[in-house]
C-alpha cells in the first residue's frame, strides 16, 4: 500500500503558471522529497477556475480533493496539514467535482481538460480517447459527414456555419490533394479556450482533425497557431511527435490504409490571420492579405487545393459526436444553436474562467451566478460579448440567452463565446475609440473601407473626445459604419462598427461632451 | 535574458536551406532566423528568394506584414505587455501611465537600453490580466513595479 504514490496535480495550463504554478510543482516536489514520501505530480490542465489558480489536487480514496489558491509558501503547511489523505486546511475547497463552478456545467469537449495528464496518450485513452476515431474508421467518408451534419455542430470560429455542410464540399470535390486546417489563431480578446484545450487535451483536437481527414479524403494538415501561446506550441509539438509515434497519425492512421501527416505552424502576430482566408495566405508564405469569397477555402483553400478549415473547438467537438452518436450531441442546446459552448469568462469579474454548457444559459446567470460580479465590486457597466468585434451590451440587457440567434436579434454575437466584464469606470467613447484603433493597426489592408475606414474612425472619435461639434460627428460615425459594415471584404471591417455603434446606442451618454478646455496656462 | 549571437549570413543560409523543403516555407524561416539572431536582417531577404523561388518584394512583404519579425537587433529582453480589451477592463492602461510616469518606460518607444516594453493584443490570460509575456512565459495580475523590475533584470546594479 505505501508503496503506491499518492498522485498530486499541478497544472501546467499558462494561466495557472501565470500566477506561479511552477514554484508550487517544485515546492511539492521539495517537501515530499524532504518527508519522504511517495507522490507523483501530475501537470495537468487547468479545470478553468482560473480565480483558483494554482489549484492543487490531490488524489484520494473518496476522489480528488481540491486546494486553492496555493502558493509556494504554503505548501509545507499543507503536508503539515496532511494534504496527501485530504487534510483539512485553509486552502482546502472539497472534492473537485462537487464544487458548485464543476457541478452546474455540460463539460463535452472539456471533459477530460484538467483531470489527464495531456501529454500522456495512455491517459487520453483510458479517459475515452481515440473511440471516435476507431469509430469513423469503421465508416465512409460519407457517413462521417452525414453524422457530422446530424449533429447540428455549427462552427465554433465565431461565424456558426454548419461543420457537415463546409466538409460535405470538401467531401465531393475532385483533387489529388486536400488540406485539413485548424485555426488556432485564438486572437479574440476574451477567448482562451482553444489555449486550455491545447495545453489540457491536445490529443482530442489531432483526433478531432484526423477523423475530418478521412472524412474528406485529406491526407496532410496544419493547425495555425498564435505565437502569443508559446506554452501551447510546445505542448503542441511533443504532442504531434508522440501522436505520430503512437500510429495515430501519420503513413497509416491507427493501422488502417488512411494516411494524414500533421504539422503545427506559427503565426507572427497577426490578429487578421483568424480571418480564414487570410490564414491561407499566411501558411503559403505570403502576406495575410484576406481573399475574395468565392472561390470557397472548401473548393480552392490551401495552395488551391479542397481545405476544410475550421475552428478548434469545432474539431475538439468532432470525437464526442463520433462516439456517442450525433444525437446525443444535437439533444443538447436550443433552437438552430446544437450541442455545448465552451463560455470564456475575464475581464473585471471576480471567478473568471471557463464554463462549458449547453446553449442557452443567460449571460446574467454566467456573469453574476457564477462569475460572482465585478472583480472590482463596483457596478457591471459592460459586457463585451464576442471578442474585439462583438457588442458592448449594459447590465439590464444581461439575460439574453447564449444563442447565435439570440445575440444576432439584439445586433450582437456570440464570436468564439468569450465574455469580457467592464465595471462603471469605463468610458465607453474611448471602447470605441479603441475598436477603431485596433482595426486600423490590425487591417490587413486589402480592402478600403477597412483600412481608411478604421482610421477615419479614430479621427472622428478623437473629435467626439474633445467635445468638437458633437452632433456633427456622431453623424459622420454612423455614415462610417454603416459604409464599413456593407463594404469591407471581411469581417474585420465588416464588424468593427459593432462595438463602435453599441456603445454609441448603448451609452450615449459617454459620447455627450462638452468642448474640452484648452490647456491650461 | 536571451543573448543572441550577431547575424552570420552563412548560418542564416543554412537555417534557409534547412527548411526550405517545407510548404509555405517563408514564416518557418523567418520564425528559424528570428529565433537564432533575435531579428531579420535584410541581408536574409536574397538570400530566401533565391532558396524558394520568389521575388525580393514577396519576401520583404511578408517580413513586413507581420507584427513578430523585427529587422533591427533587439534588446535582450522584450516584455510584451496585453492591452486588448480584457486586460483594459483591470486597468492595464494604467498600468502603461504608471510606467511612463513613475519609471520613465514609454511602451512601444525604441529603447537603446537592454529591455523594452511592447504592446500586444490578448495574450489568452483573461481572467488573471493585466498580464505580460516576458522570456517565452506569461505573468498574471502583473503591475507597473514589476515591468519595471523586469526591464532592470541583467543590467548592472
Amino acid at each position: 500500500m505505501s508503496a503506491t504514490p499518492v498522485r498530486i496535480f499541478v497544472p501546467v495550463d499558462a494561466a495557472a503558471l501565470s500566477v506561479g504554478a511552477e514554484a508550487v510543482a517544485q515546492a511539492v516536489a521539495r517537501e515530499a522529497i524532504a518527508r519522504g514520501l511517495s507522490v507523483e505530480i501530475v501537470r495537468n490542465g487547468s479545470r478553468g477556475m482560473l480565480w483558483l489558480e494554482p489549484m492543487v489536487e490531490v488524489e484520494t480514496a473518496e476522489g480528488r480533493i481540491a486546494y486553492g489558491p496555493v502558493a509556494a509558501k504554503d505548501v509545507a503547511a499543507l503536508f503539515e496539514a496532511g494534504f496527501t489523505s485530504g487534510g483539512a486546511h485553509a486552502l482546502r475547497l472539497g472534492k473537485t467535482e462537487e464544487l458548485d463552478w464543476m457541478k452546474r456545467q455540460q463539460r463535452l469537449t472539456f471533459e477530460r481538460v484538467g483531470i489527464i495528464d495531456p501529454l500522456s496518450i495512455a491517459d487520453y485513452r483510458a479517459h475515452g480517447g481515440f473511440k471516435g476515431l476507431e469509430k469513423a474508421l469503421a465508416l465512409t467518408g460519407g457517413e462521417i459527414v452525414e453524422a457530422v451534419k446530424a449533429s447540428g455542430l455549427r462552427g465554433r470560429g465565431g461565424a456558426g456555419f454548419p461543420t457537415g455542410i463546409k466538409w460535405k464540399t470538401v467531401h465531393d470535390a475532385k483533387a489529388e490533394q486536400k488540406y485539413i486546417v485548424c485555426n488556432a489563431d485564438e486572437g479574440d480578446s476574451g477567448t482562451f479556450a482553444d489555449r486550455m484545450l491545447f495545453e489540457g487535451d491536445p490529443y482530442l483536437v489531432i483526433e478531432g482533425m484526423t477523423i475530418a481527414a478521412i472524412a474528406v479524403g485529406a491526407t496532410r494538415g496544419y493547425i495555425y497557431l498564435r505565437s502569443e501561446y508559446p506554452h501551447a506550441h510546445r505542448t503542441l509539438l511533443r504532442t504531434i511527435l508522440k501522436a505520430e509515434a503512437a500510429g495515430m497519425i501519420g503513413a497509416s492512421v491507427m493501422g488502417s490504409q488512411h494516411a494524414f501527416h500533421l504539422e503545427v505552424r506559427l503565426g507572427a502576430g497577426a490578429y487578421i490571420c483568424g480571418e480564414e482566408t487570410s490564414l491561407l495566405e499566411s501558411l503559403e508564405g505570403k502576406r495575410a492579405i484576406v481573399r475574395a469569397k468565392p472561390p470557397l477555402p472548401a473548393l480552392q483553400g490551401l495552395f488551391g487545393k479542397p481545405t476544410v478549415v475550421n475552428n478548434v473547438l469545432s474539431f475538439a467537438a468532432v470525437p464526442w459526436i463520433m462516439d456517442h452518436g450525433a444525437q446525443a450531441y444535437a439533444d443538447y442546446g436550443m433552437g438552430r444553436s446544437r450541442g455545448t459552448l465552451p463560455i470564456q469568462l475575464g475581464g473585471n469579474v471576480k471567478r473568471g474562467g471557463l464554463i462549458e454548457l449547453a446553449f442557452g444559459i443567460t449571460l446574467r446567470e454566467i456573469i453574476e451566478d457564477m462569475g460572482g460580479g465585478t472583480l472590482s465590486g463596483r457596478p457591471i457597466r459592460a459586457v463585451q460579448v464576442g471578442g474585439p468585434l462583438g457588442a458592448y451590451l449594459t447590465a439590464e440587457q444581461l439575460d439574453v440567452q447564449m444563442d447565435y440567434e439570440a445575440l444576432a436579434a439584439m445586433r450582437a454575437m456570440l464570436g468564439h463565446g468569450g465574455i469580457v466584464v467592464f465595471d462603471d469606470s469605463v468610458d465607453m467613447a474611448k471602447q470605441a475609440r479603441f475598436a477603431f484603433e485596433f482595426c486600423a493597426k490590425e487591417s490587413c489592408g486589402k480592402c478600403t473601407p477597412c483600412r481608411i475606414g478604421a482610421t477615419r474612425g479614430v479621427e472622428t472619435m478623437d473629435r467626439i473626445i474633445a467635445g468638437a461639434e458633437v452632433p456633427k460627428n456622431i453623424a459622420v460615425l454612423r455614415d462610417l459604419s454603416k459604409l464599413m459594415t456593407d463594404a469591407s471584404l471581411c469581417a474585420m471591417g465588416g464588424l468593427t462598427p459593432m462595438p463602435v455603434l453599441s456603445a454609441l446606442n448603448h451609452f450615449p451618454e459617454d459620447f455627450d461632451r462638452p468642448p474640452l478646455p484648452l490647456a491650461a496656462e | 535574458m536571451a543573448a543572441y549571437p550577431a547575424w552570420d549570413q552563412d548560418s542564416a543560409r543554412m537555417i534557409v536551406a534547412g527548411l526550405a523543403h517545407l510548404e509555405g516555407a517563408t514564416l518557418p524561416i523567418l520564425h528559424a532566423l528570428q529565433d537564432e539572431f533575435g531579428y531579420v536582417d535584410p541581408q536574409a531577404v536574397p538570400l530566401i528568394a533565391e532558396v524558394l523561388n520568389l521575388s525580393r518584394a514577396e519576401v520583404h512583404g511578408a517580413i513586413s506584414f507581420y507584427h513578430d519579425f523585427k529587422t533591427t537587433p533587439q534588446p535582450r529582453r522584450t516584455i510584451k505587455l496585453c492591452r486588448a480589451e480584457a486586460c483594459q477592463a483591470l486597468g492595464c492602461e494604467t498600468v502603461v501611465d504608471e510606467l511612463s510616469r513613475t519609471h520613465g518606460i514609454a511602451v512601444d518607444s525604441h529603447h537603446a537600453g537592454d529591455a523594452a516594453v511592447e504592446t500586444v493584443y490578448c495574450l489568452g490570460n483573461c481572467a488573471l490580466g493585466p498580464s505580460a509575456l516576458v522570456d517565452g512565459e506569461l505573468i498574471g495580475r502583473v503591475d507597473a513595479a514589476r515591468i519595471a523590475g523586469l526591464c532592470q533584470h541583467g543590467r548592472a546594479q
